[in-house]
C-alpha cells in the first residue's frame, strides 16, 4: 500500500490542525475501537465558514483526509460545505488505497457533524438540512 | 545526513555477507541438479547433504535425515500440522491444541482443519504472553492428535516453556510441534534437550535468504508426503532442491549461532535501555513478559495514538519498524496477538514493534530514543482520544 504524494504532504504537514475554543460548531465521528476518531471545529459568520480546524486520532489517511476536508470547506458557504463528498476529498488527495476509502467517508461525516452541531446551537433541527450522520459502514460492525 | 535504522528484523533480516558468499557458486557455475549422476550433480548433492548435516548439528537433532528442506516457515507449519492431523485421524483422534497467539500459518491451518471436522482448543496466553503447561495438561484429551505451540511470539517476543510443554504432551502420548521461526538463530535451540517432535524454521529470520526453511521431524514420525513427485527429500517433498537457498540457510545459521554469545547480551542491553526510557513516557506500556523475551524484541503501546501514523512518521526519520494496528494489518481489527494478551482495541491500535539483529548498534538505539518521543507527543497533540484520556485523568 502506498500513499500519493499529496496524502503524504497532508499527513506530514496537516493544515488547520488544533482545537478551537470559540468554535460555533463541533462534530466528532469515529470510534476508538476502529482506530479512527475525527473532531472538526467550525467558525461561522453570515453563513460562511470563516475558520475550521480538526483533531484526529487515526492512520495516515485519516489525518490527511481530515486536513484536506478542512481545506475544502474553509471560506465556503454552509450550502457549499454541505455538498462536500468523500469522493471530492479523495480526488483532491490524488486518490486513496481501497482499504482507506472509509477515512474519506469519516472526513465528510465529521464536517457534517460540525455543521449539525452549529444548527443545533442555533435552535434549528439539523436533520432535514444535513441529514443523518452515518459514519462508515465498517465501523457499524464494531459496535458491541 | 539521512539516518537509516532498520528495526523490523522480526519481519525479515538482511542477507549476511557470509550467506551470500556461500550461495554465489550455486547461483553461477555450480548449477547441476543434485539428482544427476555426473560431477556437477555430485557437487550440488554434496552441498545439500552438508547443509543438512550442519543444520542438524547446530540444532542438535540426532540425525541429518530428520531435517527436511521446504520453502519457509509457513510451509513447514502447514506440513507439520496437516500431516499430524492426518496421522491422528487414522486413529480416530481429531482434536488439536494450540495457543491464541500463534502465527497465521498455524491459526489459519487450524481453521482449515476445523472445517474438516477437527476440534481445536486454543490455550490462553495470559497478560504476560506465556502459555501455562498445567493448562495444556488440562486441555489434553484421549483423542488429542497434536499440540502445536510457538517457540517465541513474532510480535511480542515472549519465549514459551517449550521443554515443559513438550514433556506434558508426551506424558499423554501426544505429538508436539513448535513453530520456532522466531527462535532459531536468535536464541539457543537444542532439539535433544527440548524433546520436541517437530520444529519449523525459516532462513530469512536469521540473515539467510528468503524462500527457504526447514521442518525437523523426529525419526519414527511418518508424515504423509507434502509434495508428490521425485525422490527429493526422500520422496516426502518432491521438486528440485533450492540448492543456493539451502546452502545460504546453513551458512547463515552457523554464523548466527556462533555470534549468539556476543550478540544476545548486547541486544538485551539495547532492548532494556529503550524499554526503560520509553516507559517514562506517560501512559506507555510494554506488551508481554519482560524476562521471557527475545533479546531483540520490543513491543509497546502508547495510548491515544494510532500505530500507522507512528510508523509513517518514524519512516520519515529513517526508522523502519512495525505495528499491530488494524491499519497496518489490512483488516479492521488490530493484531490478534495484542488482543490475546487482553489489550482493548483502542490501546492495541497504538502499538509499536521494534526488532533488532546483529546489525543493530547502540547508536541506533540512541537515535530511536531521540526521534520517537517527539513523534508521540506530536501525534497526541492532534489526537481527540488523547484529549479525552487527559480529561478523564483530571476527573
Amino acid at each position: 500500500m502506498a500513499y500519493s504524494e499529496k496524502v503524504m504532504d497532508h499527513f506530514a504537514n496537516p493544515r488547520n490542525v488544533g482545537e478551537m475554543p470559540d468554535a460555533d460548531g463541533v462534530g466528532e465521528v469515529g470510534n476508538p475501537k476502529c482506530g479512527d476518531i475525527m473532531k472538526m471545529y467550525i467558525k461561522v459568520k453570515d453563513d460562511i465558514i470563516t475558520d475550521v480546524s480538526f483533531k484526529t486520532f487515526g492512520c495516515g489517511a485519516a489525518i490527511a483526509t481530515s486536513s484536506m476536508a478542512t481545506e475544502l470547506v474553509k471560506g465556503k458557504s454552509i450550502k457549499d460545505a454541505l455538498q462536500l463528498t468523500n469522493k471530492a476529498v479523495m480526488e483532491a488527495l490524488d486518490g486513496l488505497p481501497p482499504v482507506k476509502v472509509h477515512c474519506s467517508v469519516l472526513a465528510e461525516q465529521a464536517i457534517k457533524a460540525a455543521l449539525s452541531d452549529y444548527y443545533r446551537r442555533q435552535g434549528i433541527d439539523p436533520e432535514p438540512i444535513v441529514g443523518t450522520i452515518t459514519e462508515c459502514e465498517e465501523c457499524a460492525f464494531h459496535d458491541d | 545526513m539521512s539516518k537509516f535504522v532498520y528495526a523490523d528484523n522480526a519481519a525479515t533480516t538482511k542477507l549476511s555477507d557470509t550467506a551470500f558468499e556461500a550461495m554465489k557458486p550455486y547461483l553461477t557455475e555450480l548449477y547441476g541438479n543434485p539428482s544427476s549422476l555426473y560431477r556437477l550433480g555430485i557437487k550440488t548433492r554434496a552441498a545439500v547433504d552438508n547443509a543438512r548435516e550442519d543444520i542438524a548439528k547446530l540444532l542438535n537433532a540426532s540425525k541429518p535425515n530428520e531435517i527436511y528442506f521446504v520453502s519457509g516457515g509457513s510451509e513447514a507449519d502447514n506440513w507439520a500440522i496437516k500431516g499430524a492431523a492426518e496421522l491422528g485421524e487414522k486413529k480416530g483422534k481429531k482434536h488439536i491444541i494450540s495457543s491464541k497467539f500463534e502465527h497465521h500459518a498455524v491459526l489459519h491451518t487450524l481453521e482449515y482443519l476445523e472445517k474438516k471436522g477437527f476440534e481445536i482448543t486454543l490455550l490462553d496466553v495470559h497478560e504476560d504472553g506465556l502459555v501455562r503447561p498445567e493448562e495444556l495438561e488440562a486441555a489434553i484429551r484421549s483423542d488429542t492428535a497434536l499440540v502445536t505451540i510457538m517457540f517465541a511470539n513474532n510480535e511480542i517476543g515472549t519465549i514459551q516453556p517449550i521443554k515443559e510443554l513438550a514433556e506434558t504432551a508426551h506424558k499423554h502420548g501426544v505429538i508436539f510441534h513448535t513453530d520456532a521461526v522466531q527462535a532459531v538463530g536468535t536464541i539457543p535451540v537444542d532439539i535433544a534437550e527440548l524433546g520436541v517432535d517437530m520444529l519449523s524454521l525459516s532462513a530469512h529470520k536469521f540473515h539467510g535468504p528468503k524462500g527457504v526453511g526447514a521442518l525437523y521431524v523426529k525419526q519414527g514420525i511418518r508424515l504423509p508426503n507434502l509434495v508428490h513427485g521425485g525422490a527429493q527429500e526422500r520422496g516426502f517433498r518432491a521438486g528440485t532442491e533450492n540448492v543456493a537457498g539451502i546452502v545460504g540457510m546453513a551458512a547463515a545459521l552457523k554464523e548466527s549461532v556462533e555470534k549468539m554469545p556476543e550478540r544476545n547480551p548486547r541486544l538485551e542491553k539495547i532492548r532494556d535501555k529503550i524499554i526503560d526510557e520509553l516507559l517514562k513516557i506517560e501512559r506507555s506500556r510494554i506488551n508481554g513478559d519482560r524476562k521471557h523475551r527475545l533479546p531483540g524484541n520490543i513491543n509497546m503501546c502508547f495510548h491515544g495514538i494510532e500505530g500507522e501514523s507512528l510508523l509513517l512518521m518514524l519512516d520519515m526519520k529513517g526508522v523502519e519498524a512495525s505495528s499491530g494496528s488494524a491499519c497496518t494489518s489490512g483488516s479492521l481489527d488490530p493484531s490478534h496477538v495484542l488482543l490475546s494478551i487482553g489489550l482493548p482495541h483502542e490501546v492495541a491500535h497504538g502499538s509499536l514493534r521494534l526488532s533488532f539483529s546483529d546489525e543493530t548498534t547502540e547508536k541506533d538505539a540512541d537515535y530511536i530514543l531521540e526521534v520517537l518521543p517527539p513523534i508521540i507527543e506530536r501525534l497526541r497533540a492532534m489526537s481527540p482520544l488523547w484529549e479525552k484520556i487527559k480529561k478523564n485523568d483530571k476527573n
